[in-house]
């Protein structure tokens, strides 16, 4: 039945200047999620762009567009001919099959920007709905709180009706000269950290501690395939696996006890920073949420933040672990990092960690610390790999 | 040789066989290992259940694997009644299903469930209205076959689906071994549960599939290390999932471009068919393209079926699964064919690789082995 999906931008159509930018760079998006479905068409005006289903399903095609960034509403619409007639007839059976699912409640809103079309919204109204009344029954009209929202646009090239609406994934498309370095553990909160940071408009990369054999290949593997199910909402993303090992020995050797902890972050940050400078990342994403574990006090915060300039987004700083995990199951994160590998932070956590360090205690500790040589072994050693959207390893088998 | 009863097995395409041999010699490590070899392996299994989603156009976590349709028939129906009998203990399915769905129904009822079996029409269909009747507040799986095995007709799956929800809370199972490709089902929000089997569509045998929709939970019917997400424990067969990924995805390709060939080699078959006097169709009129059943009432099928082996043409009597009891077939009595009719049944199953060629030959020898079967043989 349908032949379009409707796509509309709500907050970039407000962007002023930057519009075109952020346009273009949600269609070229549109158009990679959707290049899998063979005759798609994708076209553009001021406020919406339109998808040409050529026969296929939209539901699949659906799901896809859900994960780009930048668009609002999504919505199921069938084509017809400047002909009011079949506007009518087209409305009605969209309205039938949507009392398939129960609805008792509807409301038509008409738009024409197409002027030469002969017709004034006004009266357009009252003759579709009209219509729509005489050949249903169980079903009113209720301009407030519709159970359904029939809408037909008269545009150029046909009119537009629609009355399945959908939510986009929000936010703004992806700019790719905003690059921010995501510190990726592998537990639930950083993942969604990510998601968060990209659905402004962000383009990420991630960095991940390693330390073979305190954590296994499973952890790294888990690492990547959380990578790739961040790549689904913004595109191939690059890994950085950081050599984490002799690091995290130092410190568990030369550092007391209940400061481990804190310098393990702080040598982190150091780390992140370099590779974020090095890459032309301008900020750091933490999956960070404030009082959640001993690392995550404000104090701890002062204490690791102490260590970069650069800004540290906390994009989970005020949620609550439901909320975060609520969020990590919708965007298909939950189940992999729930898998029980040891990570980097679990594997040397002291007994009593500090829950309120403070600078000058850092300090001096790591005056003991062969910071800077740890940092570069550590930078050094860096392997970055790019995590495709699409797994491809074993294309040939299957 | 002219091979015509794809509907019991198919040949395995040459790239499966590749695939499973490179599977089975490389990727040997159980994906459940936590070393590197065990992850890779445990990549591939993910990888190749993604492929298989999304040929269904479904999600990877609503795939299991099993060893074949019967296995996905049982999960599906035992793995139902189990879970929820203590939300009623009542079953419904049809008269003409294959046997692991009614083996399974007749071991439930041994059990104190309680099982309808529809009645169906000549066209092989169940009536809304006896479904909608048979559909009580205790009713917790409605079981049902969409392309029949034996003869090719068709259950209008998408209308039952909305009766069934509209008027139950059951679950809804579809057996789609048959129909898979050759008669286009996308699976509708109605369905809860599908059975596929990989060697009906040129995999190996071995191997099936369950389409388990998200949320529907299943009582295991294979208890162990919590494989298939605690749905089918034992270790995955790798190297039998990877060819049937390989196999799934060239069988749709062919099924898109060879559709309407296999319509035009049945109504062929068919008109040819239905030119011999001694010939009685039994396959209805809106059936499924790649099955022709028919009787030559008075001519013992296994003869013939001899018969045209001399000439290296296989056919059969009817689902291979069933064939050694001496009955006449449960499908074609519940059809309401006569028992002599229903004892001469033989079953023509095409797949996208045969020919007219092959067509018109098994035609001309039909026509021969009848002539001179029926000067020496009446019962």
């Amino acid at each position: 039945m349908y032949d379009h999906i409707i796509v509309r931008y709500g907050e970039i159509a407000l962007k002023g200047k930057n519009r075109k930018g952020f346009v273009n760079s949600l269609k070229k998006r549109v158009k990679q999620v959707t290049t899998d479905f063979q005759g798609i068409i994708v076209t553009q005006s001021f406020d919406r762009m339109v998808v040409k289903l050529n026969g296929h399903d939209p539901d699949p095609v659906l799901a896809k567009l859900k994960t780009v960034f930048g668009i609002q509403k999504l919505s199921v619409a069938i084509r017809t001919d400047h002909d009011l007639e079949e506007i009518k007839e087209k409305s009605l059976e969209l309205i039938r099959d949507q009392q398939k699912n129960g609805i008792k409640t509807f409301k038509v809103t008409v738009k024409r920007p197409y002027k030469q079309f002969p017709h004034r919204s006004q009266d357009m109204n009252r003759e579709i709905g009209g219509y729509v009344l005489r050949n249903t029954e169980d079903l009113t009209v209720d301009v407030h709180n519709p159970d359904s929202e029939l809408r037909v646009e008269i545009k150029s090239d046909g009119a537009f009706i629609s009355c399945d609406h959908s939510e986009g994934a929000g936010g703004l498309p992806t700019n790719h000269d905003n690059k921010v370095m995501l510190m990726l553990s592998g537990g639930i909160d950083s993942p969604v950290a990510g998601y968060l940071t990209m659905k402004r408009g962000v383009k990420v990369e991630a960095v991940h501690f390693h330390s073979p054999p305190f954590t296994s290949e499973r952890s790294r593997q888990k690492v990547e395939d959380l990578t790739r199910v961040l790549a689904q909402y913004g595109g191939d993303i690059r890994l950085h696996i950081v050599p984490f090992t002799n690091t995290q020995k130092t410190i568990q050797k030369e550092m007391p006890d209940n400061y481990s902890m804190t310098i393990m972050r702080r040598m982190m940050m150091r780390i992140t920073e370099r590779i974020a400078e090095q890459t032309g990342a301008l900020a750091i994403t933490t999956g960070e949420s404030l009082g959640q574990v001993a690392s995550q006090t404000i104090q701890s915060m002062n204490t690791i933040n102490e260590v970069t300039n650069y800004p540290v987004l906390r994009p989970l700083i005020s949620m609550d672990k439901v909320d975060i995990m609520n969020i990590s199951r919708a965007i298909d994160t939950y189940d992999i990092s729930i898998r029980p590998y040891e990570d980097c932070c679990t594997v040397f956590l002291p007994e009593a960690p500090k829950t309120r360090p403070k600078r000058e205690h850092a300090n001096k500790f790591e005056k003991y610390l062969p910071v800077d040589e740890l940092v570069e072994e550590a930078v050094a050693g860096v392997e970055t790999i790019i995590i495709k959207e699409k797994e491809e390893e074993f294309n040939d088998l299957l | 040789m002219i091979y015509l009863d794809n509907s019991a097995t198919t040949q395995p395409y040459d790239e499966v066989i590749e695939a499973f041999r490179k599977t089975a010699l490389d990727y040997y490590a159980n994906p459940s290992s936590l070393h590197r070899k065990g992850g890779e392996v445990e990549r591939l299994v993910r990888q190749a259940r993604g492929s298989i989603a999304s040929l269904l156009q479904i999600d990877s976590d609503e795939v299991v694997f099993t060893s074949g349709g019967t296995e996905s028939n049982n999960l599906a129906i035992k793995g139902t009644a189990f879970e929820h009998m203590n939300r009623g203990k009542h079953l419904i399915t049809s008269q003409i299903e294959h046997a692991s769905c009614m083996e399974s129904f007749r071991q439930l009822e041994k059990m104190g469930f309680n099982v309808t079996y529809l009645p169906v029409g000549s066209d092989g269909q169940v009536s809304k209205s006896d479904l909608a009747e048979a559909l009580t507040k205790d009713t917790i799986l409605v079981s049902l076959m969409h392309v029949n095995n034996e003869v090719g007709s068709i259950q209008p799956i998408k209308e039952l689906g909305t009766i069934i929800k509209e008027n139950s809370r059951a679950l809804f199972h579809i057996d789609d071994v048959q129909g898979i490709g050759k008669v286009s089902l996308p699976i509708p929000d109605t369905v809860d549960l599908v059975s596929y089997s990989a060697h009906k569509f040129h995999g190996l045998k071995g191997n099936g599939l369950l389409y388990k929709r998200r949320n529907v939970s299943l009582f295991p019917l294979l208890s162990g290390g919590g494989q298939e997400k605690e749905v089918r424990s034992g270790t995955e067969n790798v190297p039998g999932i990877v060819a049937t990924a390989k196999a799934l995805r060239l069988y749709l390709q062919q099924s898109q471009s060879n559709s309407e060939k296999l319509h035009h080699l049945k109504s062929k078959l068919q008109n040819e068919l239905g030119a011999i006097n001694e010939v009685v169709i039994n396959t209805p009129r809106n059936s499924a393209p790649h099955i022709t059943n028919f009787s030559i009432p008075g001519i013992k099928p296994e003869v013939l079926i001899h018969a045209l082996e001399e000439k290296d043409i296989f056919v059969s009597t009817r689902s291979a699964c069933s064939s050694k009891t001496a009955e006449p077939s449960h499908v074609l009595t519940a059809l309401g064919v006569s028992n002599a009719r229903a004892r001469s049944a033989i079953r023509i199953s095409l797949s996208f690789q045969s020919t007219e060629k092959e067509i018109e030959v098994f035609l001309v020898e039909l026509k021969k082995a009848i002539h001179k079967l029926k000067q020496v043989m009446r019962y």
